[in-house]
């Protein structure tokens, strides 16, 4: 591949300009899913080229970039983008939360607190909260304009009637500075409450729906939930095997084919940080 | 009195085709208007457009609201008459499977309107939908089962259970009775009357089924080719019709 071959980050200049104009647009109306023209992409749907496409809209040769795939940093899809962003522009790249400028992520929030100045982007399969309850398109859009969310506590309704409680557990219904309802990308709802007041700039692509979402610095975000079925951050009920912390989201590891099984936190930069530091869990070698 | 719904010269045409033509009827709060003619003869057209589903060609349809009293609801803004058709005004499908959402049980179904008006206590929801089956005669212990699992007469009345659940005062029903067995039809037009004088409900029914209006409806308006060709009080028109098509459609009633 000679040095030429592609523009910085991969995308001609004037889709960037398309992709950027969808996301001011979107950081205007928080929550609102503007449509943009999606782009090709040399990876399959699914893969995160809504993300890929947002993140190569906002990158700049200065920033350091780091790809997150359900909280780790070393399995395929991490590797996979990061690799694409450092052959295609060049960025440095960090596996470290608070030394990254642009995050791409799929599924989770880093457990560190992000900063003022930081870009956290999200890969989103399905940006449309009201889907499987409401099939039809033109009727979803029209929900959200009139603000008609109604439907969406069917749908929580329907988990407390069939399991004695809230059993969604990711991609858990918000609604973003009292008026639009969002699907926050299949986070766990653990994560929720770090959308909320976050000082980072959010930015949600989903590419196959071509449709672009953004959450400003600063943005009340709220899960919804009952009155009598208050909306709960769960998590798995243990330690970290690995570092000990009890307060980050944890991965359920089968490690033998006798029962035996591991929680380690799924934020693997997270965990690693608290290992170095000394904290050691009961699993740790 | 005012009229809770006053229809002026309602038009609709389809192309060159007439769905209906310069209606004009006054509704009063209580009354049940029955609206009965052949396939093809504009009463569905009628009723969809009085409900908002489709837009009138011309004409007004005006409806006595809580709030501002009476609104022309064909010029009002798109949100007051989504708003309308889930508080006040209730619709009945002829297939329940229009009306109902299939993937849902059945106290979701009967919540639905609840927290679309803003209920947010699961409890007091679940509560009212259990009371609403009860009261349409569908077993408690079914709240939970999908509407799939139903029979059709269980889905009729589900559907209803789900309309009038936020007390609507207007109700629009396209053939509620069709499809449905003779005997689950008179259990449901049993129930239908019931509900209709103890709620004082004021109801718009279309049907083909002169039976069905006899039972239910105070006045009745015959459509044919999308004119109204003769309307009065439900028992005058049906014993002496003055009308042709209406003589002719009241002989047509096979005797048993």
């Amino acid at each position: 591949m000679t040095e030429n071959a592609y523009n910085f980050a991969y995308l001609d200049e004037q889709t960037k300009r398309m992709i950027r104009r969808a996301i001011l647009k979107g950081l205007a109306i928080p929550g609102y899913q503007v449509p943009f023209a999606s782009r090709e992409m040399p990876m399959p749907y699914g893969w995160g080229t809504g993300g890929v496409q947002v993140s190569a809209a906002v990158l700049t040769p200065e920033d350091r970039f780091k790809v997150i795939d359900q909280g780790a940093d070393d399995t395929t899809n991490a590797v996979s983008i990061r690799s694409f962003f450092q052959r295609t522009a060049g960025v440095a790249t960090t596996t470290h939360t608070q030394e990254a400028t642009v995050i791409q992520t799929r599924h989770r929030i880093p457990e560190e607190p992000l900063n003022e100045g930081q870009i956290l982007v999200y890969q989103v399969p399905i940006p449309e909260p009201l889907r499987f309850l409401e099939p039809r398109e033109t009727e979803t859009r029209k929900m959200h304009a009139l603000e008609e969310y109604g439907l969406m506590h069917v749908k929580l309704y329907e988990d407390i009637a069939r399991h004695g409680h809230i059993a969604t557990a990711y991609a858990y219904p918000v609604k973003v500075e009292g008026r639009y309802v969002m699907d926050p990308s299949p986070i766990p709802k653990f994560d929720n409450p770090k959308m909320s007041g976050n000082a980072a700039i959010q930015l949600f692509g989903a590419g196959r729906e071509q449709r672009i979402y953004a959450l400003p610095p600063y943005t009340q975000v709220v899960s919804l939930d009952f009155e009598d079925h208050p909306f709960e951050a769960s998590k798995a009920d243990h330690p970290c095997g690995l570092c000990g912390a009890d307060d980050s989201y944890l991965d359920e590891v089968i490690v033998d084919d006798a029962g035996g099984r591991m929680f380690v936190c799924s934020d693997t930069d997270f965990c690693d940080a608290r290992q170095s530091a000394g904290f050691k869990g009961k699993d740790a070698a | 009195m005012t009229p809770l719904l006053s229809v002026q010269d309602l038009s609709k045409m389809y192309g060159g085709h007439i769905g209906c033509k310069d209606v004009s009827f006054d509704l009063y709060p209580g009354e049940v208007m029955g609206i009965v003619g052949e396939s093809g003869s504009g009463k569905s057209t009628l009723l969809n457009c009085m409900a908002g589903h489709l837009v009138p060609d011309a004409g007004q349809v005006v409806f006595d609201t809580r709030a501002e009293g009476p609104q022309d609801t064909v010029t009002m803004s798109e949100p007051e008459r989504r708003m309308l058709g889930r508080t006040d005004w209730a619709f009945v499908h002829q297939h329940a499977r229009d009306g109902l959402r299939m993937g849902v049980s059945a106290g979701g179904n009967v919540g639905e309107r609840l927290m679309a008006v803003g209920a947010r206590h699961y409890g007091d929801i679940r509560a009212t939908a259990t009371d609403w089956l009860e009261r349409v005669e569908i077993d408690a212990g079914r709240i939970d089962d999908r509407p799939t699992t139903f029979s059709g007469g269980m889905q009729q009345r589900l559907q209803i259970a789900r309309n009038l659940v936020t007390g609507p005062r207007l109700v629009f029903m396209d053939e509620p009775t069709g499809g449905l067995d003779v005997s689950v039809q008179a259990r449901l037009l049993d129930l239908l009357r019931g509900l209709v004088r103890d709620m004082g409900l004021s109801a718009v029914i279309v049907t083909h089924d002169l039976a069905v209006v006899r039972l239910l409806a105070d006045r009745l308006m015959v459509m044919k080719s999308g004119h109204v060709v003769e309307q009065g009080l439900t028992d005058q028109v049906l014993d002496d019709p003055q009308h042709g098509y209406t003589q002719l459609l009241v002989s047509s009633v096979l005797q048993v």
